[in-house]
């Protein structure tokens, strides 16, 4: 295993409800190597989605740090931040979140819009990825017309389209059926083997979770147990 | 432009939704364009009125006729450059539904104060030589089929001959058009002498008001009150103001068109707007967990606020400019037949680029709030509550 990708540090996330503060990371330190495929585990609200969002900079911790490669995510502007996710991580979220109105394709292309490429290229690039996952022959379907597995490959080609190095997963295969669920699986095992794309993925499956190369257990906003699969 | 696609398919996903709204903004932007047609219609006198031409009309009212001997005594008044005179004939052609705008003039000062009456020097000479004479607006040729040298009975719902009748037998000698389309294109003039010469003893040697040319537009006032102190303590006393002034009162007396038409136009715009507004807003809490996916990927606060930004413009924009194309089809289309009502019908191009002003400013804060909404999106809060 090489270097880290993924350094946390005094991770601590607070929400607060009227007066309540609910602590929902509480001084957390992760370690997620370059090349690695993380499985985190652990019940609900034990803070997995919250550590994924802020590794992937869509949220902002109370204190503590992120890094990400070289950079310090905690520090950059929002405008700044958004510009890093583009280029940097790529999301597949557990109800696909494709746009409904866009073909497979357009959906795909989304993320290329923020480039500065041609239109000819983006599709282009968009047509890979979708063959990449299998569906280029659904390049013009509409997500109505996939199934729930090819609707997350879509999901998955839109994250690998612009190449990013870090995958951040949010329960990818719990809305699917099992035999969808193991196909995507391995889907992301074959990304993370021969594509070297880093994955951090959230399950509560832990028949997904010995897909990845190691598990980290999440209770009440801590690191409760690490184990290698 | 790339950015174009995402417009349209949010555009696209509640299709019925779309068309409902942009059918209001095209609703509002066709009374605009109407409307628009409208005010000029009966503010046209207003905006053409000459800047150096007074209208001198008996006192008590317009309806009163002023003697003909003041066209001499009016010419003879310091600044004073030129006086022609006019009558209202109340004409009409056959029936009293076919009216036609028709005053008997003096026909060498009337064109000559009013040089925007072009036509061709032989025909204007063949008018000037015959005394049953007529000179026709173009649309008026038009819409009777009337041709140079025509025989036409005009009758008139207020003149009788001495004979009893109420039909003058006239010949079209010239078809005027008004320069750069600034006048009245359907009016009908005949000669003075041959009108006033017909009817019976006692009804003669009136005159409806006088067009009075200055020779100092700086001066108006001061030669509008000295014909009215010319003419005070008299049998017909009268009441000077310049042109423009005169048509504007004129216009008045069927009401403040402009008061009216802003009236409308505001209500109708505030509406719509709070409807396209509540519209957007909705489609924008509808897509929260798109716009939140959108920003995951990289899409800025700012370039999520101008997708919807872009969305209420493409549908204020589409509505308004078809609105406003169907209101200068109607307009044009339809015109001729309006035009026997109102002589200028048309839709000025200041009007459509404040249309256009509008459809803008419209779109900008119709948008405003639901892209605020889009701006202030946390996408973590977002994501999670969409699942």
């Amino acid at each position: 295993m090489s270097e880290s990708l993924v350094q946390v540090r005094g991770l601590t996330k607070i929400y607060k409800r009227g007066s309540e503060r609910l602590t929902v990371l509480d001084n957390l330190d992760l370690d997620v190597a370059r090349g690695d495929f993380v499985a985190l585990m652990g019940p609900s609200g034990s803070g997995k989605t919250t550590l994924l969002n802020l590794i992937g900079g869509i949220d902002r911790p109370d204190s503590g740090s992120v890094q990400v490669g070289d950079r310090s995510i905690d520090q950059l502007s929002d405008r700044a931040l958004a510009h890093w996710r583009s280029a940097h991580v790529g999301f597949v979220f557990q109800m696909f979140n494709l746009l409904p109105v866009l073909s497979a394709e357009r959906n795909v292309e989304l993320p290329l819009l923020l480039t500065g490429m041609s239109g000819s290229e983006r599709r282009r690039r968009a047509r890979t990825a979708l063959s990449l996952v299998g569906l280029e022959d659904r390049a013009s379907h509409k997500p109505a017309q996939l199934s729930g597995g090819q609707e997350q490959r879509v999901g998955i080609a839109r994250a690998i389209v612009t190449d990013p190095e870090l995958l951040l997963c949010d329960e990818p295969t719990g809305d699917l059926d099992r035999k969808s669920g193991d196909e995507i699986l391995e889907l992301l095992v074959a990304l993370n083997e021969s594509q070297g794309k880093t994955i951090i993925m959230v399950t509560h499956d832990p028949h997904a979770a010995e897909r990845a190369k190691r598990t980290v257990h999440l209770d009440k906003g801590r690191l409760s147990m690490e184990a290698a699969a | 432009m790339k950015y174009l696609q995402l417009v349209w398919a949010s555009l696209a996903r509640k299709k019925t939704r779309t068309l409902l709204t942009a059918g209001s903004i095209l609703i509002a932007f066709l009374m605009f364009g109407l409307l628009s047609a409208l005010e000029k219609a009966f503010t046209a006198g207003v905006d053409i009125a000459g800047v150096d031409r007074l209208v001198t009309i008996h006192k008590v009212s317009l309806i009163q006729l002023l003697p003909r001997a003041y066209y001499n005594r009016i010419r003879a008044i310091e600044g004073v450059r030129e006086v022609t005179h006019a009558t209202w004939f109340g004409g009409y052609y056959k029936e009293p539904k076919n009216f036609i705008p028709t005053f008997p003039v003096d026909a060498e000062t009337y064109l000559k104060i009013y040089p925007e009456y072009e036509m061709p020097p032989e025909q204007r000479t063949a008018f000037m030589e015959d005394r049953t004479g007529a000179a026709i607006g173009h649309v008026l040729a038009d819409r009777y089929g009337w041709q140079v040298g025509d025989r036409v009975p005009i009758r008139s719902e207020i003149f009788r001959q001495a004979d009893g009748s109420d039909t003058w037998e006239v010949t079209v000698r010239a078809i005027y058009r008004p320069k750069d389309d600034q006048g009245d294109p359907t009016a009908f003039m005949m000669h003075y002498d041959f009108f006033n010469e017909s009817l019976p003893d006692g009804a003669r040697d009136t005159a409806g008001w006088y067009v009075i040319q200055v020779e100092d537009p700086d001066r108006s006032a001061e030669v509008a009150q000295a014909i009215d102190d010319r003419f005070a303590n008299s049998a017909a006393e009268t009441k000077t103001s310049t042109e423009k002034a005169f048509a504007a009162g004129f216009a008045k007396q069927v009401g403040d068109i402009g008061a009216i038409v802003t009236a409308i136009v505001t209500a109708v715009f505030f509406t719509m707007l709070l409807v396209t507004a509540n519209t957007m807003g909705q489609s924008v809490r509808e897509r929260t967990n798109e716009l939140a996916v959108l920003k995951t990927l990289g899409f800025t606060n700012t370039s999520v606020t101008v997708l919807v930004l872009l969305e209420a413009l493409a549908i204020t924009l589409v509505g308004g400019v078809i609105g406003l194309g169907l209101a200068w089809f109607i307009i044009f289309a339809g015109g001729d037949a309006l035009r026997q009502f109102l002589p200028v019908f048309y839709l000025p191009w200041q009007d459509i680029a404040a249309g256009g002003a509008l459809m803008l400013a419209f779109g900008l804060i119709a948008g405003a709030l639901p892209a605020g909404q889009a701006l202030r999106l946390r996408i973590a809060d977002a994501l999670r509550r969409g699942g």
